[in-house]
């Protein structure tokens, strides 16, 4: 989405603020704000914070916005990488959450029988990382060199990745009793932040660091928008989209870990479930076109902290569980088409009918 | 492409069977039963079923056993009809569907072929089939709330968690619960809301309820990894659960693990749904091929529920799926 | 006027929003003639034809059929009047057979009649000696076969006037041969054929009559024999003939630039893009151009050079030592820049800065982990801003917002920023305003004498050609036919030389 640089300064109230709407921060705020408001009236009590103990007697930090910021945490990990892969090959990568259940059950594979050590979880996270990057890097190739749209490409792996994850354990649900593979998706001991929250804010980090210490973001973004004039820079537009999907890949891997972490078991059928939907959401409600090109990541990572935003909400105002995707179906619509080229023209005009009604009125 | 693998299989299946065939008419003896069942990935339920089946339907137990697995009804009758051609003597159906068996059914009884239906039932006609045998999703509720009431509570403030909606499990195990409530004063739904048998959709359902801060004393989950779900909930939360804990935790399916918690009195009761329909049916066929018609059509099997009070190390290791 | 008339256009007017694209424009097609459309780019001739099938609506004249007044105001009508058109890519379903690709979209009635469809197919394909059969999957055809059964389609629906945009552009030379032949039995039939096409040798074969527009205005009709090449390419290009006074003042310096080794030497290059192998050499600080009409294969060759395309044959020697160019990158390591010809598709990226866009080739030389800074690319920015008067609101501009001049010289900057010994300036200045045009020369030529870089320059615009290159490539139907030195460099030898053949 263009950021207008050059609007044009000192224009009434009303042009400020269509600059303000055109503004790729302006969705994910706007969502945010209108949530925030929403509880606030409903019920101010939503963003109460309290100090407890869980029950191994630890203390441990509850509320909403706890909740809202734990349970976003793999949503968000997923987010980067689904905007990187969403810029450059300008589709979306739908097979993550099968993914998960089989970066998930790599690890339980690594880890059920014999005693579990931190060496080993290091080992088995690691495994599953390679394996998450391998299955990325097929989706990748299939777009990337077999110029497969992603969604038909990735449909593949979406159906197949669950199964496949069944076979890694033989069908068996295996369950980790040793307490420290927990901390990982629950609590350390003494730490009151829940540890997703914790590994979700090192992604950002770190992805915040590779896009400002590597040319990566130029990168997706020149090939998203112009992969011809791209390849004419020297830049390997191919190589470049299989790189997001390999990073994406990476992503998949962490947001499993954490996923097996917070039951320390595995549902093969219903792990992730319908989280690539989220992601993709994510991505949109960060205000980033989902044709590709140009991309904020920070917008993106808001986007999925709003959606964990709606959904705890949701939960809390006993909306239906299975009514929730029709919720989120009205973001999305009401997203897509108000980020269509036809009505973003015709919102224009209106705004400048408005604008031009006012200052005649002023004028006379 | 999943329909394509499930075609190639049961293509390939069909050719392994024709070698079956061939062979078991020289060695004679073998009783042939083609076996349709839903996707073991499904659930530990179905994983258990699927490996007592296996166990019992052997060569050493005086069977030629063919698999078929799909959670689609159109492929699981194609696999029938397929069954029909091989001239199975014995067709073993858990059906995805209750729609659309007729046909093949009829196929089955003009070929001779006896068909047993296991864990679910289908909407034909009761002549076409020679047993079915089922649990009872509705007793097994009511076993649960039954078990419920006789904990004599002040008050009932129940958090229900359902499975996924119109599932046979979710009406027989949220029936009794429903009904409860609507009789007795003090019986409560804090809040009733379908997790779809997902762990993490549970957890954030209690931890709704908990962030609310209204009070509740029961969590009635409709299987094993719901319950889990609510329990990680509680516990990063400190609320007590399990025997002498502040909160009942409710639960089916009996997984071992499940048991095992139940043993460690961190939940409170499991309500099993039996998946060993295989001795059943063995015990069925075996009658038939004496020539002894089943003294009952429709079989309900024995089903329990487990308290942590009186549960015991046997009984997780042979519950336990 | 002549009783075999059949399409007659009187003072055709087409605007666009800024532009004039047809202005008065007449043209008469008479019955059982093969009538070619000329003009370069931007002469109105797509635009006319697009006015013809109904694709847009003229703003002004009017358009007999067999001297009736005709309305049309969609493809529709235009098939209805007897206009049918056979575009450069077929406009056929691939995976449909030959006859139901005959038939696609005609039906009245409700019901298929496969029997009758097939009988008819194969009755129209051997009564026009296609070697196609009816039941054959068209995509299993080669190109020129499906070609004409696009243009038997055409003929079925009892079309007067056909239209052939470009048909030959990725044919071989026998296909081409097997198309004029179909081409001459529509037009024994009474068919009266408009061809566009950009290769001069199939227009002085095939046609009878050529119609030249520029600029969006009618330059004349003329009989074939009575139109010499020379004049063909004069007209088009818009510079008279007899203008051949304004020689070029040699500069006698230039001469001492043809020594020692050249910077880029190739032998025998040849891409997949279709251009017959050429060699190619240019000397240190000297101004070189390729040059012939539109689609002689100039883009070609340098994008061969560059590696844009991909090199099938020959060599490229830098300042004597063999290369290996396989991508782009790499002649950008070895000292090449490229300014593509089409700005929009393969030169800016659009949604990009204005900064993004300057760094673009230079931080993609320096690899991926060693990104330019904020300040540094902001101070890059700021610098080509200023030294190519860049007009834009701010450097974090997206470039697409910019007009095409000042995108061009962004995309100068690019290629300056990378500070090659051998820059490819392929059509700088088409679509942009005067005054830019004559700054990026200006700036072409001081790079060759100040800096002492190769500059190859390729414009439409032959003066401008003159003006600033020492020496030209002339190209014609995809291959190198001669070359001018700076002596030869006039109007007249530079047209006679691109339309080759008898002159």
């Amino acid at each position: 989405m263009a950021q207008n640089g050059n609007q044009k300064k000192g224009g009434s109230f009303l042009e400020k603020l269509v600059a303000l709407t055109r503004k790729q921060f302006f969705i994910p705020i706007a969502a945010l704000t209108i949530l925030v408001l929403f509880n606030l009236i409903m019920d101010p009590s939503f963003f109460a914070i309290t100090l407890g103990t869980n029950s191994n007697g630890d203390p441990v930090l509850s509320g909403y916005l706890i909740t809202i910021l734990n349970n976003a945490s793999e949503l968000v990990i997923l987010a980067i990488g689904m905007t990187l892969v969403t810029s450059a090959s300008g589709g979306q990568d739908i097979s993550v959450g099968s993914a998960i259940a089989i970066a998930g059950s790599v690890m339980l594979r690594i880890l059920v029988g014999g005693p579990v050590n931190p060496g080993k979880i290091i080992l088995a996270f690691l495994v599953a990382c390679v394996v998450a990057m391998i299955f990325g890097a097929f989706n990748g190739v299939l777009v990337a060199y077999f110029k497969i749209q992603p969604m038909v490409a990735t449909l593949i792996l979406f159906t197949a990745g669950r199964s496949i994850a069944a076979w890694i354990n033989n069908n068996e649900l295996p369950i980790i009793s040793e307490p420290l593979f927990g901390y990982f998706g629950n609590f350390i001991p003494g730490v009151a932040l829940p540890t997703p929250v914790f590994i979700a804010i090192i992604c950002v980090i770190i992805i915040m660091l590779v896009l400002k210490f590597t040319t990566l973001g130029l990168y997706t973004q020149a090939v998203g928008i112009n992969p011809s004039s791209s390849r004419l820079n020297g830049i390997d537009p191919a190589k470049v989209k299989l790189i997001t999907y390999i990073i994406l890949g990476l992503c998949v891997a962490i947001a499993g870990f954490i996923k097996v972490s917070r039951f320390s078991t595995i549902n093969y059928s219903v792990i992730a479930k319908d989280i690539e939907m989220d992601a993709i959401l994510a991505v949109a409600l960060g205000g980033n076109s989902l044709g590709g090109g140009k991309f904020n990541m920070a917008s993106s990572i808001m986007g999925a902290y709003i959606i964990q935003f709606l959904t705890t909400t949701l939960f809390k105002f006993n909306v239906v569980s299975t009514a929730l995707p029709a919720y989120k179906a009205v973001v999305v619509i009401v997203l897509v088409v108000l980020s269509a080229p036809v009505v973003r023209e015709k919102l224009d005009s209106f705004w400048k009918k408005l604008s031009t009604k006012k200052s005649v009125k002023e004028a006379a | 492409m999943k329909k394509f693998l499930a075609l190639l299989v049961a293509a390939s299946m069909g050719f392994a069977m024709c070698a079956c065939a061939a062979e078991s008419s020289n060695e004679g003896g073998l009783i042939k039963v083609g076996i349709i069942n839903n996707d073991p990935n499904e659930s530990g339920y179905r994983t258990a079923n699927d490996a007592d089946m296996k166990a019992m339907f052997t060569e050493e137990n005086g069977y030629d056993a063919s698999f078929f697995y799909s959670l689609k009804n159109e492929e699981q009758i194609a696999a029938a009809q397929q069954f029909v051609q091989d001239e199975v003597d014995y067709l073993l159906i858990s059906a995805a569907g209750t729609s659309g068996w007729d046909s093949v059914l009829t196929d089955a009884q003009n070929a001779g072929i006896q068909v047993i239906l296991f864990d679910r039932t289908i909407d034909a006609d009761a002549s076409l089939y020679a047993a079915s045998i089922v649990s009872d999703m509705a007793q097994e509720g009511e076993t649960a709330v039954s078990w419920l009431a006789s904990q004599n509570l002040a008050e009932y403030n129940v958090i229900h968690i359902q499975g996924v909606m119109g599932s046979s499990a979710q009406i027989g195990r949220s029936g009794a619960l429903d009904e409860m409530v609507a009789a007795n004063d003090n019986w409560n739904l804090v809040t009733q809301q379908t997790a779809e048998w997902n762990a993490e959709t549970a957890q954030q359902i209690v931890q709704a309820v908990i962030d609310s801060g209204e009070s509740f004393n029961v969590v009635y989950a409709e299987n094993d990894d719901m319950a889990r779900g609510a329990v990680a909930a509680l516990d990063a939360a400190n609320i007590s659960h399990g025997v002498g804990g502040d909160v009942i935790i409710m639960s089916f399916d009996c997984n071992q693990w499940a048991l095992e918690e139940l043993l460690a009195g961190n939940w409170n009761y499991d309500g099993q749904c039996n998946p060993f329909q295989a001795s059943y049916i063995n015990d069925i066929i075996q009658g038939l091929e004496a020539g002894n018609a089943p003294a009952e059509q429709v079989v309900v099997m024995v089903e329990q529920g487990f308290s942590a009070d009186t549960i015991t190390q046997a009984d997780v290791d042979s519950f336990g799926i | 006027m002549e009783n075999n008339v059949l399409l007659q256009l009187n003072g055709i007017c087409k605007y666009f929003p800024g532009v004039r694209a047809l202005q008065n424009v007449d043209f008469t097609l008479r019955s059982g003639e093969i009538h070619a459309l000329m003009g370069e780019n931007g002469a109105g001739k797509s635009t006319l034809i697009k006015v013809l099938t109904g694709v847009y609506t003229k703003d002004g004249g009017n358009v007999r059929i067999e001297g009736n007044e005709a309305t049309i105001k969609s493809p529709q009508d235009a098939q209805n009047v007897g206009i049918s058109t056979v575009y450069q890519e077929i406009a056929l379903c691939p995976n449909l057979t030959v006859a139901e690709n005959m038939f696609i979209g005609r039906g009245k009635g409700k019901f298929t009649d496969w029997k009758m469809m097939n009988a008819r197919t194969t009755e129209l394909l051997t009564s026009l000696d296609i070697p196609a059969t009816a039941t054959q999957q068209l995509g299993s055809c080669s190109i020129a076969v499906q070609q004409m059964v696009a243009i038997a389609r055409a003929v079925d629906m009892e079309c007067k006037v056909l239209i052939l945009d470009e048909p030959t552009s990725s044919l071989d030379e026998s296909e081409v041969a097997k198309l004029f032949k179909l081409m001459r039995d529509l037009k024994a039939k009474g068919v009266g054929i408009i061809f566009v096409t950009h290769f001069l040798d199939q227009v002085y074969e095939v046609c009878d009559r050529i119609t030249v527009l520029r600029d969006g205005k009618l330059v004349g009709e003329y009989v074939i024999q009575d139109l010499p090449r020379v004049q063909l390419v004069s007209k088009m290009l818009g510079k008279e003939f007899d203008e051949m006074s304004d020689i070029k003042t040699v500069d006698p310096e230039a001469k001492d630039i043809k020594v020692g080794t050249p910077v880029i030497e190739c032998t025998g290059l040849q891409s997949d893009a279709g251009i017959k192998p050429f060699d190619f050499k240019i000397w240190k600080g000297e101004v070189n151009g390729f040059t012939g009409l539109l689609g002689s294969g100039r883009s070609e060759c340098v994008r061969s050079i560059f590696g844009a395309d991909r090199v099938i044959a020959g060599e490229v020697k830098i300042d004597g030592k063999p290369v290996k160019i396989k991508k782009p990158l790499d002649a950008m390591k070895a000292g090449i820049g490229y300014l593509p010809e089409d700005r929009k598709l393969d030169g800016i990226v659009a949604d990009l800065s204005v900064k993004d866009n300057i760094i673009l080739a230079y931080q993609v030389m320096k690899g991926w982990g060693h990104p330019i800074s904020k300040t540094k690319a902001e101070e890059i920015a700021q610098k080509y801003i200023k030294l190519l008067d860049i007009k834009t609101a701010s450097s974090e501009t997206p470039i697409g917002q910019l007009s095409g001049g000042n995108q061009q010289k962004c995309i100068l900057a690019r290629w300056l920023l990378t500070d090659p010994k051998y820059l490819i300036l392929d059509e700088p200045t088409r679509g942009i305003d005067i005054g830019t045009k004559v700054e990026i020369q200006k700036l072409a030529l001081k790079l060759a004498k100040e800096e002492g870089k190769s500059v190859t320059f390729i414009s439409s615009e032959l003066d401008e050609m003159i003006r600033t290159c020492s020496r030209l490539v002339v190209m014609r139907d995809r291959k190198v036919v001669g070359e001018l030195n700076e002596s030869e460099l006039t109007q007249s030898k530079i047209m006679e030389t691109i339309a080759g053949g008898e002159g």
